[in-house]
């Protein structure tokens, strides 16, 4: 495998003010800051990372969707292509900082290294992604209990093998696919559970690890983890319908590693300090805020994009990101892009228009019903 | 059930076994998907146009095995890696099938493997008779194996007889 990760680990300066703040530097926000970019607006794109592409940098396998999304690319070599480009078009990049505030009259608050920095701007891009959501179970905070996102890191940024053997807690996108990048780096995956009657994830990616032989057990659930100062064992079991756990089909698994792969949830903090409008749709993975067709919030100036507006994939996270940045260049700049974002939108409901589009599309909706419904009262 | 484990069942299978009817001789391309997704490389990287998706990205791939060639663009052009390629006239007594591989260290041709099924069951002795690993196909490398005729539609993975821990390590 080739090493070509073009990585951006000098800071640019900070500047006191900016005509577009982007907080992350995932696919989201890079795509939002290179749609902007195209019409000269003054931005800065902040990332708490040492190195732009957020979970692309661990996304070894090839992209879905169609050309235009970048299919057939592997996610790590599109975090690089975005990034250069970023470079190449000399937008301000702060790495290694944190945004810890907002306060009235878009003031943000930025914790670097040692530092404590603010800066105006004058509208903001949100695309802070997500956290890791984690499932309870007896012994779970043993060292051996690992979110897989923290696996990704260990393995595809770092080159550290987590375990030797390993049970993976989810079937979804994410479960199947860290599976899939434990065996290439030489661990076995002794089980992949899911609680649903049904594997999550896309099916393509659930053959791939069924052909090596590792079993997807669906209505199962982990019911502890065995060890004293570290993983050494797990019990699963069967549940029924009713997610009831059915005594006597307990399987005890001896393994070191227990991947946690059980959803996402949106890191929404700095939309609640900023005032944004919030609801709690299940669909999207958790509180949202309210947004248009935009992108953009209840609070003007403020757009979100990519998993922060509800849970979904890096790809139409890229369409997101586009979305918010020509909007929010079209304010700053005052200008006309209604046929622009209307391409955009075009390729993002065709994304959508399959059977796993169809949480985000419902998710979507609710977000508009709830807003309605508040505003009616 | 295919959505319970992963494997495609007799009847998923059934959907997808246009090398029967062929008129057409030699390597045909075998599309193992059978969910509707967001994706349609197979369809642009088919040289022959044998692959239609069509508008709606969405959709399962239509496939026409008598323009398919069996080249194998699709193979490692397939996100899912969900294509394969077979060849029912390789030889007398066996056929061939290209995989997509993306494991090291990759097995060398003239070795002998077991042949794993959907499921990873060994199924069969298999002859590594060909190694492709091009620029183009961008780390998938394509294996391609010799197996016994009448296990083209069964072997779909294999594991090397001597894979020790140590040719990991670093």
């Amino acid at each position: 495998m080739t090493d070509d990760r073009t990585q951006i680990t000098e800071v640019d300066s900070l500047e006191p003010t900016t005509e577009l703040l982007i907080i992350g530097g995932g696919p989201a926000g890079l795509m939002a800051a290179l749609s902007a970019s195209e019409y000269g607006v003054d931005i800065t794109l902040i990332d708490e990372n040492d190195r732009l592409g957020g979970q692309l940098i661990k996304q070894t396998h090839m992209f879905f969707g169609s050309h235009q999304e970048k299919a057939g690319i592997r996610g790590i070599d599109i975090g690089s292509q975005l990034s250069a480009e970023v470079k190449k078009r000399g937008i301000r990049v702060l790495l290694n900082s944190t945004v810890i505030g907002y306060y009235e009259g878009n003031q943000i608050a930025i914790l670097q290294t040692d530092r404590l920095e603010k800066i105006k701007t004058e509208a903001l891009v949100v695309a802070t992604g997500a956290a890791e959501n984690i499932v309870s179970f007896p012994n779970n905070d043993l060292p051996g209990v690992y979110g897989a996102g923290a696996v990704q890191t260990l393995m595809n940024v770092y080159g550290v093998r987590p375990g030797k053997r390993v049970l993976m807690v989810g079937s979804g996108n994410i479960g199947l696919i860290v599976s899939y990048q434990l065996l290439q780096a030489g661990v076995s995956v002794v089980a992949v559970i899911e609680a649903l009657p049904k594997i999550g994830g896309y099916l393509v990616h659930a053959s791939k690890i069924a052909r090596t032989g590792v079993p997807i057990l669906v209505s199962h659930t982990i019911k502890e983890a065995i060890g004293k100062e570290e993983v050494e064992g797990a019990v699963i079991v069967k549940i029924d319908k009713n997610w009831r756990l059915i005594a006597g089909t307990e399987k005890k698994l001896k393994i070191d590693t227990i991947c946690l792969a059980v959803g996402l949830s949106p890191l929404t903090e700095i939309l609640w300090q900023a005032g944004c409008e919030m609801y709690y749709i299940p669909e999207l993975g958790g509180h949202v805020a309210w947004h248009n067709e935009d992108m953009e919030t209840s609070v003007q100036g403020i757009y979100v994009a990519g998993d922060v507006s509800g849970i979904e994939e890096a790809s139409t996270a890229m369409l997101e990101g586009q979305l918010a940045g020509l909007a929010a260049a079209e304010s700053i700049k005052n200008l006309s892009l209604d046929k622009e974002k209307a391409q955009v939108r075009e390729r993002l409901s065709l994304l959508r228009a399959g059977p796993f589009g169809e949480k985000p599309r419902i998710g979507k909706q609710k977000l508009q019903i709830s807003a309605d419904k508040i505003s009616q009262d | 059930m295919i959505e319970k484990s992963g494997v495609p069942t007799v009847k998923d299978l059934q959907k997808i076994v246009p090398y029967i009817k062929r008129k057409r001789k030699g390597a045909v391309a075998i599309i193992e998907c059978f969910q509707e997704i967001p994706c349609n490389p197979c369809e642009t990287t088919c040289p022959k146009e044998a692959i239609k998706v069509g508008e709606d990205i969405n959709a399962l791939p239509q496939f026409d095995a008598e323009k398919c060639t069996g080249c194998g663009i699709c193979i490692a052009n397939c996100p899912g890696l969900a294509v394969f390629v077979i060849n029912l006239d390789y030889s007398k007594e066996e056929a061939l099938v290209m995989l997509p591989y993306e494991f090291l260290p990759l097995p060398k041709v003239g070795e002998i493997v077991k042949g794993l099924d959907r499921s990873g069951k060994s199924c069969c002795p298999a002859k590594v008779v060909r190694v492709l690993n091009t620029k183009a196909q961008d780390r998938t490398p394509i294996i391609s194996l010799a197996v016994p005729k009448g296990m083209e539609m069964k072997v779909r993975f294999f594991r090397r007889r001597k894979v020790c821990e140590k040719q990991y390590s670093v």
